[in-house]
């Protein structure tokens, strides 16, 4: 074994098991280890909370769910993938709703799209976790799905309400489902994200939300000229010990970046999680603004 | 062979490959499509006893137009309103409320409807006693005390729209032959379908019960002639009775 290779873990069997990421523990410390994994659970918990202290204690910032929701009595937001199956019902609904999804649409097109995948949905707390137990367990890389799948969903989603006249996804939509369960004690539904526990845990890894979720795919769609994007902005000193690969839920993305002409994760399918940035201990990645970096190299 | 494999292999997907793949993903879409449908159009049949809140369109269009967000059900002041879970009447996330357990208190702002974002309770409605929740229906005559000839009264009189939506009739109580029976009788132009009555009823099992709309009314024909008897008497009469 070489020297280059001593930091990175073993992964064959019968070797001392070392735990995952301990390079980066090693090399930046815990907290810098796991920034993003903390603020990103922080910011999940947060919105939920915000959510649940108005049922729980009767403090209302945010009335509703994430289906549609009213911010401080006034402000309405909405979930445009909601909104658009409504719309192909062909209901026309209030204009609370409308501006509602505009408002979340924009917000999503500035911040990067499946930021909500990893910074707010709910249902990505129950999918990380199976993606942990899977690490944990060693369970064996399954066979893939196609990652198309999920745009095949979108479109059917979209596609069946314009057929029944009702929007028949949101009866087994689990993000809904699981805020639903949490703020109105409907808890009956959440043998849909058991399910989905089970589906990444041993069927096949990272099925939902990397490869079937049509809301992720939906805002994968809104986020693809967001400015605010993963780089790998120190790709020289990787050091192929693929922590990166393990950890992310998107892995595919990670490769142009890292071996391409341009270090920018410019794939939409990237939730921008952040995780590559903590488990990496030669700090390859990093959150970069497209357009103040744009500016930059015009100067 | 190999230059071919080579090629292929540099556009990513051959033709074959991309037909196979789409059919296949076509396929499962459709079952997929097909098996979700199946099961929210078993369930959006509303449970008898299930009742909208004030406002809500027909069921097939509320369907459509409801997003499950449950603002109508922190809207309201009573904790009158439910969201469905599954595995109950109502088809999932879409909001309920169950009339024996707690009515509809009739507020005069109608938080529920304003607080709709969607439309799904309609925005129309400003004057709650014209909301059409569901109706009442005396459904068991047999054992309402009044029909007994006992002077119960108390859906009469917990109605909101009393002396409207329910009225007492009076009729000869035959069995004793010298008392009269006062028997609640529901206007159903009137009634909102709060529940007020079937909260009320004094029974183990509430003798009079608000149904959905459709369950509730009869509806005649369009060709029905006698809806007007005396016009259309004279009409077929001009006629000739050709009809």
């Amino acid at each position: 074994m070489t020297n280059g290779m001593s930091n990175t873990k073993m992964k064959t069997p019968g070797a001392a098991q070392t735990r995952f990421a301990q390079a980066a523990i090693d090399e930046l410390g815990w907290w810098r280890a796991h920034k993003f994994l903390f603020l990103r659970r922080a910011s999940q918990l947060c919105v939920l909370l915000t959510f649940a202290i108005g049922p729980w204690m009767g403090l209302w910032v945010l009335k509703g769910n994430l289906s549609s929701s009213e911010l401080l009595g006034t402000v309405p937001l909405s979930d445009p993938l909601v909104t658009l199956q409504v719309l192909m019902t062909g209901h026309l609904p209030e204009t609370a709703l409308l501006v509602g999804a505009l408002l979340i649409a924009l917000f999503y097109l500035l911040a990067g799209g499946r930021v909500f995948c990893s910074w707010v949905c709910p249902v990505n707390l129950v999918t990380d976790c199976a993606s942990w137990l899977r690490r944990k367990l060693r369970l064996p890389r399954t066979a893939e799905m196609p990652r198309g799948l999920r745009y095949y969903l979108l479109a059917l989603v979209l596609l069946l309400p314009l057929v029944t006249g009702i929007t028949v996804w949101e009866w087994v939509n689990p993000v809904p489902i699981l805020y639903r369960a949490l703020l109105f004690g409907a808890g009956s539904g959440l043998w849909i994200l058991a399910m989905i526990f089970l589906l990444d845990l041993f069927i096949s890894e990272r099925a939902w939300c990397g490869h079937l979720c049509p809301t992720g795919a939906l805002f994968a769609l809104l986020g693809k000229a967001s400015p605010v994007k993963v780089s790998a902005v120190n790709a020289s000193a990787c050091d192929n010990c693929m922590d990166c690969f393990e950890v992310c839920p998107e892995r595919q993305v990670l490769k142009p970046a890292l071996k391409g002409d341009n270090p920018m994760i410019v794939d939409s399918d990237c939730t921008q999680c952040g995780r590559c940035i903590d488990v990496c201990a030669q700090r390859v990645f990093q959150y970069q603004n497209r357009i103040a970096l744009k500016a930059e190299n015009n100067q | 062979m190999s230059q071919v494999n080579r090629n292929s292999k540099a556009k990513g997907v051959n033709r074959r490959q991309f037909l196979a793949t789409t059919a296949r993903a076509g396929c499962a879409m459709g079952l997929l499509g097909l098996g979700v449908s199946g099961v929210a159009k078993q369930s959006s049949h509303l449970d008898p006893m299930a009742i909208r809140p004030p406002g809500a369109l027909d069921e097939q269009d509320f369907l459509s137009a409801c997003v499950r967000c449950g603002l109508c059900v922190q809207a309201c002041p009573y904790d009158t309103l439910k969201l469905a879970r599954w595995f109950e009447g109502a088809p999932t996330g879409t909001p309920y409320f169950t009339a024996r357990t707690v009515p509809c208190e009739m507020c005069e702002d109608i938080p529920c409807v304003k607080a709709c974002p969607s439309g799904s309770l309609d925005h129309a409605l400003t004057n709650i006693d014209e909301a059409k929740m569901g109706i009442a229906v005396l459904i068991d005559e047999k054992n309402c005390l009044n029909f007994k000839g006992l002077r119960c009264d108390v859906c009469y009189r917990v109605c909101p729209l009393i002396d409207n939506a329910i009225t007492l009739e009076r009729q000869h109580n035959q069995r004793s032959d010298h008392h009269a029976m006062f028997l609640p009788t529901v206007n159903s132009d009137t009634c909102t379908g709060c529940g007020k009555c079937e909260h009320a009823c004094v029974l183990e099992e509430a003798a009079i019960k608000v149904l959905p709309a459709h369950i509730a009314l009869g509806k005649t024909a369009t060709h029905d002639t006698y809806i007007n008897t005396e016009e259309t008497t004279l009409e077929m009469l001009n006629k000739g009775l050709t009809l």
